[in-house]
């Protein structure tokens, strides 16, 4: 058996725009969760870890299935606040996708029950 | 820490070489460790301990088979409880619905199922065990956990026409990611390999095939798919390289910096009942040997490649040229790849797949006397349980 851990750095800028259902709630997938060692915050998935830093931890860190991806904009938007609003959506939409295609993330619905 | 030296990432913990399996791919050495030497609860505790100290985020829960050791629930509630992520690399025997929960109550994080053809028949082949119906069960009870699984798909050239069924298995599965993962050829695969290694044309249709699939599957299924590195221009940077980024410790405590190391003559590995994780990392010399870059030969001294393929494999370089230190014969820059093209040379000639290509036994033998899949089964070295 020759898996490896594989960490990497994802670079938030340059991809192309997405659109997803802002109301939606992302939530971690099965199996996929924060971790951390020697000072490095990570997410660690099936047989591979990503180092977070700076925009990566707090967009991971809010996709507990309880904020919406409106209310991660927002709230990025106003850490970010030196950075231009839409650069910032379109970069969090983006992350946000990667990490859906690479089955660590699950949007929910967030009608109410 | 030395500078220049980073922590490894994972902890490949070959917890037993006892397996109800017998699989014709198997990547253990051809010698397998006694139970009896088998390291304690308490002992991989340890080592899980040191391993999160010195910076290891993974457990990959290996063997033989993981579900073999009756402490398993032990061993991964100590894996957790240093901070460990717990992969668990398993064909699902043997294994209850009962057991499964207790695995995943313990913390366990993902599990690798493994699926040896898409039909019965060819299970039974080639694990010589009865083992598919168990595996399909398995699949079921995923669903009624919280649990990361990943479907992985040994190919070869006896089951690489399966790929559609073997989709449709992982399609109606909870599984969000499959490997397809061709066999590369070490321990029984080596002995085996030339009833295993697809011909070109088989590789270039799967190839297409998994393409269309991953494209497909996208937001459902993350597919990923490893070719026998023989086919491949260039070596595949072995392990992240030697002693970079991954430890393995087998059955009994030795500290290998990959499976099959064992083969290579003049390596001393040291065994972690003897000395702490760190320090095996950081000093021992079987992990210090291929490290750096001093110990490469032309061509690869001076390639452009080095820093992203290592000179590829050092146990593939002993298989095929006798000399570990030696340019991966795969590379297409090696002065010993004629090596690697006479054996696909061979594999592409003389395809012994399916009955219309092989040779039959008994030119007059009718077919209903005989069972026609025995006729054309290859005589396969099936790899045994320790004692």
């Amino acid at each position: 058996m020759q898996q490896s851990t594989r960490t990497q750095n994802i670079p938030l800028r340059g991809r192309p725009s997405v659109s997803l259902d802002p109301n939606s709630t992302p939530r971690l997938a099965a199996g996929c969760r924060l971790g951390e060692n020697n000072n490095q915050r990570v997410l660690l998935m099936p047989e591979r870890a990503l180092r977070l830093n700076g925009p990566s931890l707090e967009i991971v860190q809010r996709c507990d299935g309880q904020h919406t991806i409106q209310q991660i904009v927002a709230d990025l938007q106003k850490l970010y606040s030196k950075a231009e609003p839409e650069k910032v959506a379109q970069d969090i939409l983006g992350y946000l996708k990667l990490l859906h295609d690479q089955r660590a993330l699950d949007f929910e619905s967030s009608a109410p029950l | 820490m030395p500078t220049n030296l980073s922590n490894p990432l994972a902890l490949i913990a070959e917890l037993t070489h006892r397996c109800p399996l017998h699989c014709v791919y198997c990547s253990n050495p051809l010698e397998l460790t006694q139970r009896s030497t088998e390291l304690s609860t308490e002992t991989w505790s340890r080592v899980f301990r040191e391993a999160a100290e010195l910076g290891v985020l993974q457990a990959d829960f290996t063997g033989g088979e993981p579900l073999a050791r009756s402490d398993l629930v032990d061993l991964i509630r100590a894996a957790r409880g240093s901070g460990l992520y717990v992969n668990l690399i398993t064909s699902g025997l043997p294994m209850d619905e009962t057991r499964l929960a207790s695995l995943v109550d313990v913390g366990l994080d993902h599990i690798q199922l493994s699926f040896q053809g898409s039909r019965a028949d060819t299970a039974a082949e080639i694990s010589n065990t009865k083992s598919h119906p168990q595996k399909l069960r398995v699949l079921e009870w995923f669903k009624q956990h919280r649990l990361a699984v990943t479907l992985n798909f040994v190919i070869h050239s006896r089951n690489i026409d399966q790929i559609p069924e073997m989709l449709a298995i992982a399609e109606s599965s909870c599984a969000t990611r499959v490997e397809f993962a061709n066999v590369q050829y070490y321990g029984w695969a080596f002995a085996n390999r030339e009833n295993l290694l697809p011909t070109r044309e088989q590789l270039a249709s799967s190839i297409e095939l998994i393409k269309q699939a991953q494209e497909r599957l996208k937001g459902k299924i993350r597919i990923e798919y490893v070719v026998p590195d023989y086919y491949a221009k260039f070596p595949k940077p072995c392990m992240g390289g030697w002693s970079r980024k991954l430890m393995l410790i087998t059955p009994n405590g030795s500290a290998l910096p990959c499976h099959a190391a064992q083969i290579i003559p003049g390596l001393q590995f040291e065994n972690v009942k003897d000395r702490d994780l760190r320090k095996i990392w950081e000093n021992s010399a079987a992990f210090q040997k291929f490290r750096g870059e001093d110990w490469m030969q032309e061509p690869c001294r001076s390639c452009d490649r080095r820093e992203l393929d290592f000179g590829g494999c050092r146990c593939q370089a002993l298989l095929l040229t006798g000399d570990a230190a030696a340019t991966d014969p795969v590379c297409s820059l090696s002065p010993q790849r004629g090596k690697v093209d006479a054996i696909l040379q061979a594999a592409n000639a003389f395809p012994l797949v399916g009955a219309q290509h092989a040779a039959p036994l008994l030119a007059t033998v009718s077919a209903t006397e005989v069972d026609s899949q025995k006729l054309y089964q290859p005589n396969w070295l099936y790899r045994p349980n320790p004692a």
